[in-house]
């Protein structure tokens, strides 16, 4: 059999025609790049290491392990021993006492408060009399405090030797530390996050509904008037858009509030009693109104740009084919904007699983939804729960987009 | 890291000044206008030096934002007794101390002159204030007395508001519940006591409304959104007397406290900021305060010095927290409590809130 593999291809200068190709292309392909190193740097710089900071302090919190290397020691000499022996008590102590002397008995407090509540003043108080406690310190520090000797406590802080911490997930998702170390369901009274996460998923999609209800009819007006016409319209939509949402949240308030705008109108017409004032705001109702107002023209813009390209035709020849409106409409109209609705709900859906401002304003007791804890434990300092929920919250629009993309697929999506 | 941080959040951001020679954040409203008149202006007309003021529903937060994304802003903030015992701890406060403060104008030194509690290792007290209930005067033919009243729905019916928060809700709670005020945080640290005070608040959570900034309250009374509403008493002084609303302000119940300057660490102007409060924290400043809203200044020294109102003809005494007629039930806000539950009680009351 004869070689027949031919000879590779070379330029003028002997080069293989590919790696010539390939360097002259390199060069284009950097140039090209280099054109999207700004956007690529500020997308880094804004967006993914935040996002990357948060997750990572929802596991890791060194406040009371970078505070304790004695007590560390031994937790790693012992692993699984659940009695503390004097050799424990003796390390902490010691730790105790060299955190006086740094000032830091507070900062291991607060780590380990955020399981065992009441435990900062118990770290305070010992370790300004560490330096003085003597031999055997098991009863030194139980003299200080029972809490000393609390199995409780005992577990937390070894989890909390470690900076590497599923605390604030347990946290997160409504668990406490029992008695004996483990963890347990915290009582009703307690359980709040997994309510809210579930309250905020039906609320923001409650929300999605009711603006795709509002927004289909007007987009199709839109699409279908003429343009003069539909450009004067168009403006309704988007001059709330363009308006600051905190002046749109607070006039909601005072159209909804109790001596607002509609009380008094229903009230002046005898709809009303002076007493039968009806509350609109500062409670769910409010937060669903507000939040529908604001959301709306993210729904009405995707549908509109998909409804404009939908040629009128299609729909007059099913009716010259024999289709009732209904058919026409259901059959013919409706499947061409699955892009549009789809589109527009993913958006709405989305904003409003994150929605803070709003629900914080009008929201009252009964409207907030998870963002609002959020913000609320970055306010009381305790950012690794915060940014736990946030990671749980991040996770659970991740699955939806995921379930999303295989149920409609994020190639027919089209935002305008 | 850190540096990264400073670029790329923006949490808490805070309009800044080049040309200040000071910042200071506070909580707005009546109480940074008392603060503008009493402190800010003296101290520029005494040293040429300019005072920003910023306002914030709470500086304590933004503070710990901003030492902990390394980019602080401002020179001098006001907190809350707990948060500045906390901020301490972490590490995020310059250290100020008794040493540092001038005697009062009558010659006393200064660990005499302050208050019991008022200067801690990070932190100078300016006033002690006060959480009261309000109620609006025309509502009600016979005016509530005593802290039960606010909770007394078929005697006083109508809405009310409170802080969106534990602190104070619950002490008032029990209080209203019948505790003494000297008992009051050993039955809050027991798991009863505390739902005691959630079976108290719950007689009148469907009639609630909650407030976050301290310049709602008086706001909300005025719109006739609700008929009661606990406050600072210095904001329902302002509108009553100064803005003559007629608010009434109960005393019975009172959960009073300090509110403390803290200079955080890495101020860009640390020690300007130090000259500052020493100025703000002198006898006359903290005096001067009280013309203009109804805190008790933290300084024995001052007393004597508070007259009149800025209006010149109200006597400023009946309304100070402090004032021996309104200290007969009145319980001192314990730091010590709040800061070890503050986290814990906090979370009840969340989902206190948030269940039907």
């Amino acid at each position: 059999m004869a070689d027949i593999s031919p000879a590779p291809l070379t330029t003028s200068d002997g080069r293989p025609l590919k790696a010539a190709l390939a360097s002259a292309q390199a060069r284009a392909k950097w140039r090209a790049f280099l054109l999207v190193v700004p956007l690529l740097l500020f997308i880094v710089l804004t967006f993914l290491v935040p996002i990357g900071y948060m997750l990572q302090r929802s596991f890791q919190h060194d406040g009371f392990s970078a505070n304790v290397p004695a007590l560390a020691a031994w937790f790693d000499a012992n692993p699984g021993v659940t009695e503390p022996d004097e050799a424990a008590y003796k390390a902490l102590v010691t730790d105790l006492a060299q955190m006086q002397v740094d000032k830091t008995p507070g900062q291991a407090g607060t780590r380990i408060n955020y399981t065992v509540p009441g435990t900062i003043s118990l770290f305070k108080g010992a370790a300004r009399k560490a330096a003085e406690m003597q031999p055997p310190y098991k009863d030194a520090l139980l003299a200080d405090s029972a809490q000393w000797g609390e199995p409780k406590l005992w577990a937390a802080m070894r989890e909390a030797a470690s900076p590497y911490t599923t605390d604030f997930y347990r946290v997160a998702t409504d668990r406490k530390r029992a008695a004996d170390g483990g963890w347990e369901r915290g009582s009703d009274q307690e359980r709040i996050y997994i309510f809210l996460f579930v309250k905020t998923f039906l609320l923001s999609g409650a929300v999605t509904v009711i603006c795709l209800l509002l927004a289909f009819p007007i987009a199709h007006l839109l699409a279908t008037l003429p343009m003069s016409k539909s450009s004067l319209l168009m403006i309704l939509v988007l001059l709330p858009f363009w308006t600051s949402l905190l002046v749109r949240t607070s006039s909601w308030i005072a159209i909804l509030q109790e001596q607002g705008v509609i009380n008094d109108l229903l009230v002046w017409m005898h709809v009303l009693g002076e007493d039968g004032r009806v509350r609109m705001v500062y409670n769910q109702t409010g937060t669903v109104i507000v939040m529908t107002h604001i959301l709306l023209p993210f729904m009405v813009l995707p549908l509109y740009s998909v409804m404009r390209t939908i040629p009128p035709s299609y729909a007059r020849a099913a009716r010259s084919l024999g289709a009732t409106s209904w058919t026409t409409f259901r059959r013919v109209y409706l499947p061409q904007t699955l892009p549009g609705i789809a589109a527009g709900s993913l958006l709405v859906f989305i904003l409003a699983v994150g929605y803070y401002i709003t629900p914080a304003l009008v929201g009252g007791a009964d409207g907030q939804l998870i963002s609002n804890m959020i913000q609320f434990h970055m306010a009381k300092s305790n950012w690794s729960l915060a940014a736990a929920l946030a990671a749980m919250l991040l996770v659970a629009v991740m699955v939806l987009y995921w379930l999303y993309d295989r149920l409609i697929g994020i190639d027919r999506l089209k935002l305008g | 890291m850190k540096k990264l941080l400073v670029l790329t959040t923006a949490l808490s951001a805070v309009a800044y000044s080049a040309q200040a020679d000071v910042t200071v954040m506070s909580w707005g409203g009546s109480y940074t206008t008392s603060q503008v008149e009493a402190y800010h202006k003296p101290y520029t007309a005494a040293t040429g030096k300019n005072v920003v003021s910023v306002d914030s529903d709470n500086p304590a937060p933004a503070v710990k934002a901003m030492v902990e994304a390394g980019n602080v802003t401002v020179d001098v903030a006001d907190v809350e007794y707990a948060d500045a015992v906390r901020l301490c701890d972490d590490g995020m406060l310059e250290p100020i101390g008794m040493d540092a403060l001038p005697p009062g104008a009558d010659g006393t030194p200064a660990a005499d002159d302050f208050l019991p509690g008022a200067v801690t290792d990070c932190a100078v007290a300016t006033i002690v204030f006060s959480t009261i209930y309000a109620y609006d005067t025309t509502k009600f033919p016979e005016a509530p007395t005593t802290v039960a009243d606010f909770f007394n729905l078929e005697k006083f019916p109508g809405k009310r508001a409170m802080r969106k928060g534990a602190k104070a809700n619950l002490e008032m709670a029990l209080m209203a519940d019948g505790v003494p005020a000297a008992d009051v945080y050993a039955t809050l640290a027991t798991p009863e006591g505390v739902d005691r005070a959630f079976a108290e608040l719950d007689k009148i959570k469907k009639d609630t409304i909650w407030w976050e900034a301290g310049a709602q309250p008086p706001q909300l009374l005025a719109d006739g959104e609700v008929a009661m509403t606990t406050a600072y008493n210095g904001r329902i002084f302002a509108a009553a007397v100064a803005e003559g609303k007629p608010f009434g302000t109960v005393w019975d119940g009172q959960v009073y406290e300090y509110d403390l300057y803290v200079i955080p660490k890495g101020a860009p102007n640390k020690d300007e900021a130090l000259e500052f409060v020493k100025f703000a924290t002198s006898t006359q400043a903290l005096a001067d305060q009280a013309k203009w809203i109804a805190y008790g200044p933290s300084r024995k020294s001052s007393a004597a010095l508070v007259g009149l109102f800025n209006d010149g003809k109200t006597e400023m005494a009946p309304y100070m927290p402090t004032n021996p007629d309104n200290m007969k039930n009145a319980l001192g806000s314990s730091y010590e409590f709040w800061v070890d539950h503050d986290a814990e009680l906090n979370e009840r009351f969340n989902a206190w809130l948030a269940a039907n």
